[in-house]
């Protein structure tokens, strides 16, 4: 085939060996400019921290990262907050719980938002760097398992639960459903739930054939669309406004063993009192005592506003145990 | 004075196209002195070998990565698969088939799918296409390694017309016109002549594509499903090592084995594309040799 000669030529080669003397130069300059970033990333954690009490007639920033259970509440929260504190901006992302924590040890943050506790490895590492985690539960948590609207199952235990997304219950059908796969939701590492799910529930590795979403949202998206799916996300995600459940989704009452009433997440005594046995506490996490700007929107987080749009928001109000151990961190006396 | 001036412009560009091997060199480094010490923890073979990727196992964690690797090579296959027949074949229509007039309006088309970000490609995933395939398939999710695939030869075609176009339309006349005299029809000449002469270019437009999608994360990230297991055919739920990265690296702790596993996933990620590039380069020198 003479006439299918290349029209793109040669321009491409790489002609003679002058080219390896270029890379090891290359390669040596490369590593000389890499030393000198490493030297700057090494310093960029002071002076970091801190923003939200350092302003003098400007807008005060707080920052903060974390939960993606807890996001959107937060979000909400701030905004009413900057409506009365125009001075104030509040930034508010996800990322999970982990994210958050670690920003918060890497004093890129001022609040980290969290829908677990901190763990004690956690707790060592934010001492080690200088930072002085300080934590306050901000609102309550009935963290909802749902399914698909048509799947018959009302109910299981926690048990049952903790076998299916250990893998060991593989069919809808071994816990009284339909002859279906069972189709596993569950978050990634980043997140609290997964951690605060695998430890009280799961109490083993996921089955490998969990699919990992990046959100609540994500796998109420999923399971809204999958017939055999089953999934576990904060109890405002599971509910609209007016705290009714999403269209699409059921959220399943949950027993704590095989002796006891299956409970639903829904009623929110059962949450407050701990019936329900995956109520769980949403934190925030400060780097010391909070003061200032900080201090101003949690308290404002811990009023009866702030509260009445915890509740608007598909979550729980605190308990007033909660309250009393919320103002002892804080130093609050009333 | 201005053999003065031609060498410091000469020096400039130099340093223009020197800057790149410095910048790759640097990356490169890094990522390798991470890496390394990622097996201070972790040893080789349970790192290649193993096929259980669980850094935050409730007992000890675990850190395979041949699942991963499978699912980076099962979605960017997929995706191959499908965009480059539509690919080249778009490229080809566009190049020497199209009206002018439908070719002012197709251009700028594929332009702007280039430009949607991978996270609305990612989303029409979830709601679209996902649910597409669960029902073609009779599957309860349709978050699988297929519904990747399908999104990344989405995101790779423009790449690959837009390359392919400029070869095919880069043919000198003479070859087609010697083929017409030859008594070959338009489509004789297209397949047989100008494609076959604009397969260099071709090839680097594929290249350029398996790039797009063995790096792509967002869009893998939603619509895969992520879970660990092993994948065993295109109906199954992947992760591929881009997404991660992607989610693990937030959370991580700076300076623990988790932390530097996931720098030699970088180093794996970056010698598979380099890998790449490196076949694509002998495909294009063996063709040069046997057309010459």
């Amino acid at each position: 085939m003479g006439i299918s000669r290349s029209p793109l030529g040669d321009e491409v080669t790489l002609e003679g060996f002058g080219m390896l003397r270029l890379v090891r130069a290359g390669l040596l300059v490369g590593m000389a400019l890499l030393s000198v970033t490493m030297a700057g990333c090494g310093g960029r954690d002071e002076g970091k921290g801190g923003t939200a009490s350092s302003g003098k007639g400007e807008k005060v920033l707080i920052r903060i990262r974390g939960s993606d259970t807890l996001v959107n509440l937060v979000q909400r929260l701030a905004e009413e907050f900057m409506k009365k504190h125009p001075d104030i901006w509040v930034a508010v992302t996800g990322g999970g719980s982990g994210t958050g924590i670690a920003a918060l040890i890497n004093k890129e943050i001022d609040i980290a938002n969290a829908s677990r506790a901190m763990k004690s490895k956690e707790i060592k590492l934010a001492k080690e760097r200088g930072v002085e985690p300080v934590g306050v539960v901000i609102a309550l948590d009935g963290l909802a398992i749902i399914v698909n609207e048509s799947l018959p199952i009302d109910s299981l235990t926690v048990e049952q639960l903790g076998r299916i997304y250990r893998g060991e219950i593989k069919n809808w059908s071994e816990v009284g459903g339909p002859d279906m796969e069972i189709s596993l939701y569950g978050r990634t590492s980043a997140s609290g739930t997964f951690v605060y799910f695998r430890d009280k529930v799961v109490k083993g590795d996921y089955s490998p054939k969990m699919k990992g979403m990046i959100g609540n949202s994500h796998i109420v998206e999923a399971v809204k669309k999958d017939k055999a799916g089953i999934g576990y996300v904060g109890i405002g995600y599971a509910v609209d406004e007016k705290g009714r459940v999403e269209a699409g989704l059921k959220v399943l009452r949950i027993a704590k063993d095989a002796q006891s009433p299956a409970v639903t997440p829904l009623k929110v005594e059962n949450v407050k009192k701990g019936l329900y046995p995956l109520a769980r506490p949403l934190y925030q996490f400060t780097n010391g005592k909070p003061k200032g700007a900080i201090l101003e929107f949690i308290r404002f987080e811990l009023s009866e506003e702030g509260q009445k749009i915890v509740t608007k928001e598909g979550f729980y109000p605190i308990t007033p145990d909660h309250m009393k151990a919320n103002k002892k961190v804080l130093g609050l006396s009333e | 004075m201005s053999r003065l001036k031609e060498k410091a412009i000469h020096f400039l560009f130099f340093l223009a196209a020197f800057s790149t091997l410095v910048i790759l060199a640097g990356i490169f480094l890094m990522l390798v002195l991470n890496a390394i010490r990622a097996f201070e923890d972790v040893s080789f073979r349970d790192f290649f070998f193993g096929t259980r990727w669980n850094p935050s196992a409730y007992g000890e964690p675990s850190y395979g990565i041949v699942q991963m690797i499978v699912s980076t090579f099962m979605t960017t296959l997929g995706a191959m698969l499908i965009a480059v027949p539509l690919g080249v074949g778009a490229a080809a229509y566009i190049a020497e088939v199209a009206s002018p007039r439908v070719r002012e309006v197709l251009k700028p088309a594929i332009e702007i799918l280039a430009g949607i970000p991978s996270v609305v490609i990612g989303f029409l995933g979830i709601v679209l296409v996902g649910p597409l395939i669960a029902d073609a398939f009779g599957l309860s999710s349709g978050l699988n390694a297929l519904n990747g695939s399908i999104l990344l030869a989405v995101m790779a075609l423009p790449t690959i017309i837009s390359v392919s176009e400029d070869a095919i339309r880069a043919v000198p006349t003479e070859y087609k016109e010697a083929s017409y005299a030859l008594g070959a029809s338009r489509w004789t000449t297209l397949v047989r002549v100008t494609i076959p002469a604009a397969f260099q270019g071709i090839a680097a437009s594929v290249v350029l594509g398996v790039g797009r999608a063995v790096g792509e994360t967002m869009t893998v990230l939603m619509a895969t499903g992520n879970a660990t297991a092993m994948p065993h055919g295109f109906l199954d739920s992947v992760r591929t090592l881009t997404a991660t990265i992607a989610i693990e690296l937030g959370e991580v702790p700076h300076g623990t084995a988790h932390y530097y596993a996931l720098f030699a996933v970088g180093a794996v990620l970056f010698v598979i594309s380099l890998g790449v590039n490196l076949v694509a380069e002998m495909i294009t020198a063996k063709h040069r040799r046997l057309t010459k």
